[in-house]
């Protein structure tokens, strides 16, 4: 089934071209890789998807991104949108506030206020996110003090604790040391269960490794898109093939 | 020029090195000694009368009546006068103009920043006595009639100062806001947090040592504040039993009487300064202490 289907997405930045007539469908409970050089339209392309584009000045998008069948850029309120969508972004970013405190407030932002749901959420976020055992005696300490590998799962915890049903991750392991990010990839692998999962990276053995599909992207264009043992073992075109064989990007 | 010692060129250099080496020092100095000198001035002309009035009955004497036989010298009504005038003013002042800041800083279109942000800028600059005159002849009548009392009360003087208090507040304030990382926001946005929910539980909170600080500021200004109180606050040196009651300040009372005061009276007016400068000692070391804390 498709969560995601993208027909003929143009966005411009003022008059830059940022993404040309991108075509694709994201399947459900499933994990996706985008991968590509650097400035190809990667993040760009993410923020489509839950209108964190909307933010900057002079973004212009055309074309369809439907969302279970709904077209998310006519009649949808953004804030719901976001909900379903969540995103985990490049660089920790978790509140200055106690972990627990980041954790809930996704759901007081929509309005949950019982101090016991409030309680069982954390916990469950922080358990899905793998961080439970490690921080369950911390949880009034600030999420500042803790290392970027514990900040990156709680910024993941807190994205999950609002129950999206996308998540969109860009490069959520570029800050972080190899065991941190060894941690992360098995998250994901986990997450997928109850998530359709969208990743954002520039290694390659991540993307082989966690996602079950892949897409490449060049300069605002989808290139190549396929099943990631596909892509891998026998990419379709040569620029796919140059740049993960580490030719280019 | 790097060459030998005996180049005039280099000499002259050196000398003016020095010359303005020696300019700054005595400049930096000059603030330094005038504390210094304030201090010495104000203690000395304060603390004796302190001891001879009793610092217990100084402090928390009810009384103040210099013309009295014998004069009684308490200044707790005009300590108090000035706590409850500044807590009027923050009250009204730090809501306003930290939602000010917030909707300057976050929400309002470019066009309206470009009226607010100088319209700020000149409430800061207003001489207090305009402020005065303006809350003798608008805040005071208004006053007086909704509640049909005499309007010179706790509350006018706490509305004017509110305001004179908002340049304060709002300039700190707004550049605490801008301060807060712009990830925090996307953070917020990004769990489907509203905009307003955004501000509210993430911006302010990430700036609120900044936010902080422009209060107590903002209570440093509405403690020292002389002039535009007089003229609103009614002066009466007795504790206040409700906001529509005149008030007399720390400030007013040295300004009202010291014109005529005479030895222990003069003294004892000296001593309120005191009083009134270990307010904002403690006010500026809350501030250096916040700093310290934000880094
Ligand atoms: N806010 C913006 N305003 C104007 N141009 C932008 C903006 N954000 C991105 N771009 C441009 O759009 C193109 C795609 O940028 P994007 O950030 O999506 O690349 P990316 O694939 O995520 O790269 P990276 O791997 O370095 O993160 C780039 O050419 C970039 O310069
Ligand atoms: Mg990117």
């Amino acid at each position: 089934m498709n969560k995601f289907s993208i027909s003929q997405l143009y966005l411009y930045y003022d008059n830059f071209c940022a993404l040309t007539d991108i075509n694709i469908d994201i399947e459900d409970k499933n994990i996706t890789a985008f991968i590509g050089p650097s400035g190809c339209g990667k993040s760009t392309f993410l923020k489509t998807l839950n209108r964190m584009n909307d933010l900057v000045d002079g973004c212009k998008v055309t074309g369809e991104v439907l969302l279970d069948g709904t077209n998310i850029y006519k009649d949808v309120d953004t804030n719901l949108l976001r909900k379903r969508v969540g995103m985990v972004f490049q660089k920790p970013n978790p509140f200055p506030m106690s972990v627990y405190d980041n954790i809930a407030y996704g759901p007081r932002a929509h309005g949950v206020k019982s101090k016991a749901m409030l309680d069982e959420i954390v916990e469950k976020s922080l358990q899905s996110a793998a961080i439970w055992d490690e921080l369950k005696d911390r949880l009034r300490k600030p999420a500042l003090a803790l290392s970027g590998g514990q900040q990156q799962r709680i910024c993941i915890a807190r994205a999950v604790a609002v129950s999206p049903e996308v998540l969109l991750m860009d490069e959520p392991t570029s800050a972080l040391d190899p065991i941190s990010t060894s941690k992360i990839e098995d998250l994901v692998l986990e997450l997928k269960e109850k998530y359709t999962i969208i990743i954002v990276t520039h290694n390659m053995q991540q993307a082989a490794r966690v996602s079950d599909k892949t897409a490449f992207f060049l300069l605002g264009e989808l290139i190549e898109y396929g099943n990631t043992n596909d892509i891998f073992s026998m990419p379709t075109h040569k620029k796919t093939e140059g740049y993960i064989s580490g030719r280019f990007g | 020029m790097a060459s030998d010692k005996g180049d005039p060129g280099q000499k002259s250099q050196k000398f003016w090195e020095n010359f303005m080496k020696t300019l700054f020092f005595i400049s930096a100095l000059t603030s330094v000694i005038a504390v210094f000198l304030i201090c010495i001035f104000l203690f000395a002309g304060g603390i004796p009368a302190m001891f001879k009035i009793g610092l217990f009955e100084f402090i928390f004497g009810r009384k103040w009546a210099p013309n009295d036989v014998p004069p009684l010298f308490g200044i707790l009504p005009m300590i108090m006068g000035s706590i409850y005038i500044t807590g009027g003013a923050i009250a009204v002042g730090v809501p306003t103009g930290i939602l000010t800041a917030a909707y300057m800083a976050r929400l309002c279109p470019q066009n309206l920043y470009r009226v607010l942000k100088p319209a700020v800028g000149v409430l800061a600059g207003i001489p207090s006595i305009v402020y005065g005159f303006f809350g003798m002849v608008v805040i005071v009548p208004l006053v007086s009639q909704v509640f049909s009392a005499n309007g010179n009360t706790i509350l006018s003087a706490s509305i004017l100062l509110g305001i004179m208090i908002l340049p304060t507040v709002i300039g700190i304030s707004e550049t605490a806001i801008r301060a807060v990382p712009e990830s925090y926001y996307e953070g917020s946005l990004a769990l489907g947090a509203s905009n307003e929910w955004s501000i509210f539980f993430v911006i302010l909170p990430a700036a609120k040592s900044g936010i902080l600080a422009a209060v107590i500021l903002g209570v440093g200004r509405a403690i020292g504040e002389t002039m535009a109180v007089i003229m609103v606050a009614g002066g009466q040196p007795r504790l206040p039993n409700s906001i529509l009651d005149g008030v007399r300040t720390l400030t007013a009372n040295i300004v009202t009487e010291m014109p005529y005061a005479a030895d222990l009276h003069r003294e004892a007016l000296i001593a309120t300064g005191v009083v009134l400068f270990v307010f904002i000692l403690i006010i500026n070391l809350l501030v250096a202490l916040l700093k310290r804390g934000g880094n």
